[in-house]
């Protein structure tokens, strides 16, 4: 293996004339006649029209993908159905935009094997595991419609619930659960204080305003966290990720409904009254997490932000239904996660993965205790039932929750990319440079354009 | 002294003997070479020929020509993430061939044999640890919250860790960390090579009154000039190849250091993120095309392959 001779000059030069005309021949040629370099995924057929099941085997092991929290609810079903063979692995669950399921499936639609046969994912996964990933590939996801689930449990299903999971006529995923966004509260800083719990924005913000005068430190909310677009610009009905069809995004952070938002939120980010630190960053517990009086975000805050991080003492929080506009009757709020469980249409035993992911969904068994508000109603009323799901809090939490799971705003579509990452990579740290919300609207825009491009949609801006 | 003399002994011996083993041991050179030419042409060059492969086609394998690079080009990442590459780099090398090659002079010179060992052995120590565990020591160090050395990061301005990670800082802080790991060795390097200048010269230029500097400038750097060559093509390779580190900040910083931030990221989402495998062999030989002009540059400036006449 020894390397060869270099040429001399002379013949040096006779060879990298010889590869010049090589390369232009190559050049001219491809610029003759060639294809387009356009990947195909976007625009191909259904996965649906193309689905058959593999080769079926009762007694093949069920390989299942979980995140940590749904981890016990996997152990559970292997307990009550000892006779299923269970191989359960744990990994991210595509928290916080991680793209790990995403990648390990691309890689093993490449190599032909090795997916599992049933995942945890969020709703962004349903969007590329709906449609194959390359040509001749079959959508990772099976579509559970198709003799698979009956339509009497899928129309169970929490009202909107179900919409991330569908494409092309076909549902690709059970929703586990909802995490519709209210608004909860610290009820014994709020009655020591002597503040009522605001029904409109406009309280919401003379009292952020109230608290940097009267207690400064205290907080009424935070921008910092990857999903905190979710809680305010969702809620506010913003147009930042609307599919007017199923291949063209609308986002317009100029209108007024993303604008009352980021002006609201711009004032109590000056006051100091909301924070540009997540709630979940590093730090934020120890030094401000009892600080926080008031925080605008999903069901399962209560036990994961406040209980969980904060270590607050059970019995100070409360929730209020989602906040309304001055001059709004309907309240509208946002939903921040709630994760799906998919059946992989290469599974060989669809019928024990299809019988798991029902489970898990749907049974009271688990659903009552589940971490998290479950998606699928009669689940939801045994989980509000439950009296663990709700000894924490200050009141009872029932109605809000209810409230708040029927107010979701369905103008903020479940897009083939994380909503998380232009927010997060742009709009974060301009906030940390000192930069206004407001005056940031046009680079997240940009950026949200950018990224639906590259991933095939036409984007409007009006 | 001694040096010197060894050597004109034992060149012409080996000169000699060349021809002489070339035709003789054949069979047990070739299975010695056989492992690592194996695994070259499965793990090097298969790969390099399919990247090239894949650039040049498009995902239903028909002919695309240049259509892939010119893709990846206009890609609204591409020139960001190139940009933020290429600015790391210049800081990178710079700083590590100024640094290196000052440490190992004044570890070869100026200190005592044993305490110059010490430091060599503690220089090396952080470039013995996977990339990845460095990464995360610096996670560490750089967290306001957690760092041992947050009173430095405060007296910058910088209270907490978002405010560390603004995208104007990430390359200062990428080369701290490549510096961190990849310069002790590089530092062992350079000494070696300083001990091979004969004594000889180095006293014939103190005679001559040439102080340290003078004599570190115009004597010891000129003479290692091929391995300080050899340094920047591997560092430039390396650098341009930076993933680990951006991916890891990308992922502790939850999310405020951009995914595409380097082009090896950027290919990394056209590949698992896009599923386009072919956009992302294009950015690949992009890649590759820097690395073999940067090297081909530095290799004919250097006239390290020129063989000595000595």
């Amino acid at each position: 293996m020894r390397t060869p001779n270099l040429p001399r000059s002379g013949s040096r030069r006779t060879a990298v004339r010889a590869a010049v005309a090589v390369l232009s021949a190559t050049a001219l040629t491809a610029l003759a006649g060639c294809a387009s370099a356009g990947s195909t995924t976007a625009t191909s057929a259904s996965g649906a029209a193309s689905f058959k099941p593999a080769t079926q085997d009762a007694t093949s092991t069920v390989t299942v993908w979980a995140d940590s929290t749904r981890l016990p609810s996997v152990q559970a079903y292997q307990k009550s159905h000892p006779d299923v063979k269970l191989n359960i692995v744990t990994y991210d669950g595509s928290a916080d935009g991680s793209t790990y399921l995403q990648t390990k499936i691309q890689l093993f639609d490449r190599t032909g094997s090795g997916w599992p046969d049933v995942v945890f994912g969020s709703p962004t996964d349903v969007t590329w595991a709906s449609r194959p990933t390359k040509p001749g590939a079959t959508a990772f996801a099976a579509p559970l419609d198709q003799n698979l689930v009956p339509q009497s449990t899928l129309d169970n299903f929490a009202k909107g619930s179900l919409t991330p999971c569908q494409y092309d006529g076909h549902t690709y995923c059970l929703r586990n659960d909802i995490a519709q966004v209210v608004l909860w509260y610290n009820k014994t800083l709020m009655d020591r204080f002597g503040y009522t719990v605001p029904t409109t924005w406009e309280q919401y913000q003379a009292l952020g305003e109230k608290v940097a005068k009267e207690h400064p430190g205290y907080l009424v909310g935070s921008v910092g966290d990857t999903n905190s677009q979710e809680s305010y610009f969702w809620s506010s009905q913003c147009p930042a990720f609307q599919l007017t069809d199923p291949d063209t995004l609308r986002t317009d952070l100029s209108s007024p409904d993303c604008t009352r938002m980021s002006n609201l939120l711009d004032t109590l980010i000056a006051d100091k009254s909301v924070s540009t630190q997540g709630f979940f960053s590093q730090g934020f517990a120890k030094d401000s997490g009892s600080k926080v009086l008031m925080a605008n975000g999903p069901s399962w805050y209560g036990q994961y932000l406040f209980n969980a991080a904060f270590k607050t003492p059970a019995g100070q929080i409360a929730a209020a239904a989602p906040l309304t506009w001055d001059g709004e009757t309907t309240a509208a709020t946002g939903n921040v996660g709630g994760g799906v469980w998919m059946v992989s249409s290469h599974s060989t035993n669809l019928k024990a993965s299809t019988d798991l992911a029902t489970w898990l969904t749907t049974s009271d068994a688990n659903q009552a205790g589940a971490p998290t508000y479950p998606a699928y109603v009669p689940a939801a009323d045994a989980w509000l039932a439950n009296p663990d799901n709700k000894k924490y809090f200050a009141t009872d939490v029932s109605s809000a929750f209810k409230t708040a799971a029927n107010e979701v705003w369905t103008g903020w579509s479940n897009t083939k990319f994380s909503d998380a990452t232009a927010w997060s990579s742009v709009v974060l740290p301009a906030l940390t440079a000192g930069k206004t919300l407001t005056a940031t609207l046009p680079a997240w825009q940009t950026a949200i354009a950018d990224e639906a491009k590259s991933v095939g949609y036409k984007v409007t801006t009006q | 002294m001694t040096l010197l003399e060894s050597r004109r002994v034992t060149a012409p011996v080996r000169r000699r003997g060349t021809p002489r083993r070339r035709g003789g041991g054949g069979l047990a050179g070739y299975f010695f070479v056989g492992g690592y030419a194996i695994l070259l042409l499965a793990f090097g060059v298969f790969p390099t020929v399919y990247a090239f492969y894949l650039s040049l086609t498009n995902d239903r394998g028909q002919f695309t020509g240049i259509n892939q690079f010119v893709k990846v080009a206009q890609d609204y990442r591409f020139v960001p993430a190139f940009t933020d590459m290429l600015l790391y780099l210049a800081m990178w090398l710079v700083v590590l061939v100024v640094l290196t090659v000052l440490v190992a002079v004044v570890l070869r010179g100026r200190m005592r044999p044993g305490l110059s060992a010490l430091f060599r052995f503690l220089f090396y120590i952080p470039g013995a640890l996977a990339g990845v565990a460095s990464v995360l020591v610096w996670l560490f160090m750089l967290d306001p919250a957690v760092s041992p050395v947050s009173w430095l990061l405060d007296s910058l301005g910088l209270h907490t860790f978002a405010a560390v990670l603004t995208p104007g800082n990430l390359p200062v802080i990428f080369v701290l960390i490549a510096f961190w790991t990849g310069a002790g060795g590089w530092i062992v390097v350079m000494y070696g090579a300083l001990n091979n200048i004969p004594d000889e010269v180095l006293e014939a230029a103190k005679m001559d009154g040439a102080g340290p500097w003078r004599t570190a400038w115009h004597i010891q750097v000129p003479m290692i000039r091929q391995w300080i060559a050899y340094m920047a093509i591997l560092a430039f390779a390396a650098g341009t190849q930076l993933f680990v580190e951006p991916q890891l900040l990308q992922t502790a910083s939850l999310g405020r250091v951009t995914p595409t931030w380097s082009p090896n990221q950027l290919a990394y989402v056209f590949a698992f993120q896009q599923g386009d495998f072919n956009g992302a062999a294009a950015i690949s030989v992009f890649l590759l095309a820097l690395g073999l002009i940067g090297a081909g540059l530095l290799v004919r400036r250097s006239d390290m392959f020129k063989v000595d006449e000595g």
